[in-house]
């Protein structure tokens, strides 16, 4: 398993013999203890469907109440007043900024890990893998506090005269048109979140590029392929749902990801032209939630809260359910 | 019909012999001297080489990047003996002085409760995965699983809001986020003891069915006990996930520049609610510098247990 993503594209390993002798319960005793520590083991399991089940259910039930007292439709409204008399709330601009400041880090940390993940398992020297291994794991275990912290204070004043130069380059094309807004854009955003996922894509691609058959490398190279075409014809399409089930687990945790969003973000004013550019501002659902964490006062303004934070949930619940069925099903084909 | 006859075509029966082995370096260079169409191929092998190496170097640069930044500018406090023992009590942003041992103590003793909570539940989910459930309801729970592990922590964080403040009536406490760390710790658990558990070959559990011995006592005197630094490694790696997590404690656990060990007390210190309070001066000279020193004692405090995490998986792994 990797320990970045929590999650492995290894497959079951069989017994010796390939068959899994005496597994289940079968090798129970049916004794007092095999009993009870079975039962202990199975409540266990339970438990975590119970959690995951609960965090659905107690979202869902808060959301409610704020939902139908709402005057504005969710979806599309771009309004944010949750309290008062008649509350009003839409998601549409936090939907949008996630959206994309998450797509946005997928389009650069994808290309980019899978090329680290190429680079360590199959152009590296052997001296340095391990070590390249470690580094990139290192940028894992830095807690995403500190890259908020580097993003606001370091990194952006690096950034700042890429986004004059792309602006008044491609200030025509609506994407990058300019807004005003030269701090937390959505494509600074996405940036520092491709730093962030980086190295998910990269562990789990490298876990299953390592897997390729020593078969196909060598007859892709006995056929006369270059290099490149070997890992173009053998590697890739070997760790092809690998790759799309990291990318996928990365983008739930760029979806997903709060503090270092928060950090950055620059708040739109309350009525603000709607833009398509990239170098606007906006908050994404984690970093609304997160900035207004002390005003959760009274129920109907945290129900609106709880409701953003519901649609963020099926968000990454959708992202990841993807992620697995794709590693299912590259079991299933690999068996 | 020049192109057909040409002779030096690799695939050509005509080729001399002595034609180097294609693939890899060898067969690249041989390629590159040719001066036939395959050039485009040993030019494309040469690209991809470099690609693949700049890769690497990009994905390396936010690093050193990153960790100069923090190093830099937070070393100095360090090295203070006060920073080590005391708070950060009646301290204000543009004051200088004052230590970060009550965020230390408390974010340390926060993900020890959590982890008090978290790891039986998650080293028996793994036992039950690995060693009893076959079939739907070990399918179920391997999905949940999964889908606990992609839960952002800021909804783990608002779900123990509706659950403990909202629903019980019950303050905000360091406990309450200790519960949010809990949910996203169970995952990181249940995975890693999952792996370690599976690579305990099935010969030792025959061996100690064929001796009669029943199957609790094989999984924890013989499984359990193979896997039990593995294990320990996937303990590490977990609670220093949740060290760095600050969503949770920024809906449930508010800070205190005192000292508290009372986890139901209400506010909290933790190192990274101390890095967000100094964040918001950080134009002042003393809050960054404190706040980058913060920032860095979490970082030693994380890779300190991804370190041990990984010395200890390096001895003690299970040998295949």
């Amino acid at each position: 398993m990797s320990s970045v993503t929590g999650v492995s594209a290894v497959d079951e390993l069989p017994g010796p013999d390939g068959g899994h002798p005496l597994e289940g319960d079968r090798a129970s005793t049916g004794r007092l203890g095999d009993r009870l520590f079975g039962g202990v083991a199975t409540l266990s399991g339970v438990i975590v469907i119970v959690l995951v089940t609960l965090i659905a259910i107690f979202l869902i039930v808060q959301a409610i109440p704020a939902l139908a007292n709402n005057s504005a439709n969710f979806f599309t409204s771009r309004v944010w007043a949750p309290g008062g008399e008649e509350p009003a709330f839409g998601i549409l601009e936090f939907l949008w900024t996630t959206v994309t400041a998450s797509t946005l880090a997928m389009l650069i940390s994808v290309p980019v890990g899978v090329g680290v993940a190429l680079f360590i398992t199959q152009y590296a020297p052997p001296w340095l893998t391990r070590p390249a291994a470690a580094l990139v794991d290192l940028l894992a275990a830095v807690p995403s506090i500190v890259y908020g912290l580097w993003g606001l204070i370091t990194f952006s004043p690096f950034f700042k005269p890429f986004q004059s130069f792309m602006e008044s380059a491609l200030g025509w094309f609506p994407l990058f048109s300019p807004t005003g807004i030269s701090g937390g854009t959505i494509f600074f955003i996405g940036i520092v979140l491709a730093i962030m996922v980086l190295p998910i894509v990269t562990a789990l691609s490298r876990e299953v590029f390592e897997q390729t058959p020593i078969a196909h490398k060598e007859g892709a190279l006995a056929l006369g392929a270059t290099k490149w075409e070997m890992i173009r014809t053998a590697v890739l399409p070997f760790g092809r749902p690998g790759v799309i089930s990291a990318s996928m687990l990365a983008l739930g945790r760029a979806l997903g990801e709060t503090i270092a969003v928060t950090f950055l973000v620059s708040a739109l004013a309350d009525g603000s032209p709607w833009t398509w550019s990239l170098f606007n501002g906006g908050e994404t659902f984690a970093s609304k939630i997160a900035n207004n964490a002390a005003e959760f006062s009274n129920p109907s303004k945290t129900g609106a809260f709880i409701a953003a934070g519901l649609v963020l949930f099926v968000l990454t619940f959708v992202v990841n359910s993807i992620a697995r069925v794709v590693i299912e099903r590259r079991k299933a084909f690999t068996e | 019909m020049s192109a057909i006859t040409d002779e030096r075509r690799p695939d050509d029966a005509s080729a001399p012999d002595d034609f180097p082995p294609s693939g890899g370096g060898e067969g690249r260079d041989a390629l590159l001297q040719m001066n036939n169409p395959h050039r485009a191929r040993a030019i494309k092998d040469v690209v991809a080489r470099v690609v693949m190496w700049t890769c690497f170097f990009l994905a390396i640069v936010p690093l050193v990047w990153i960790l100069w930044t923090v190093i830099s500018k937070g070393i100095h406090l360090l090295g203070e003996m006060q920073w080590w023992t005391g708070n950060q009590r009646n301290i204000n942003s543009d004051d200088a002085g004052g230590g970060a041992r009550h965020a230390i103590e408390g974010t340390l003793q926060m993900v020890a409760v959590t982890a008090v909570i978290a790891v039986p539940i998650g080293i028996f989910t793994a036992v039950y995965l690995v060693e009893y459930g076959r079939g739907k309801l070990a399918k179920a729970i391997s999905f949940t699983v999964d889908i606990l592990s992609g839960v952002p922590s800021i909804v783990a964080a608002l779900f123990i809001y509706a659950v403990w403040v909202t629903t019980f009536g019950l303050s905000r406490s360091g406990f309450a986020a200790a519960l949010a760390l809990v949910l996203l710790m169970i995952p990181v658990v249940v995975r890693s003891t999952e792996e370690m558990l599976k690579l305990v070959p099935n010969e030792l559990r025959e061996a100690a069915y064929a001796l009669g011995v029943p199957k609790w006592v094989t999984v924890v005197k013989v499984v359990l006990r193979t896997a039990f630094s593995g294990i320990i490694t996937g303990v590490l790696l977990g609670v220093a996930r949740v060290m760095g997590e600050t969503a949770p404690l920024l809906i449930l656990a508010p800070y205190t520049k005192n000292f508290q060990r009372d986890l139901f007390a209400g506010n909290f210190p933790t190192l990274p609610m101390m890095i967000n309070q100094d964040r918001g001066d950080f134009a002042l000279a003393t809050a960054a510098e404190r706040m980058w020193a913060a920032a860095l004692t979490l970082i030693i405090l994380v890779l300190l247990l991804n370190i041990i995490g990984r010395v200890i998986a390096y001895f003690g792994s299970v040998k295949k």
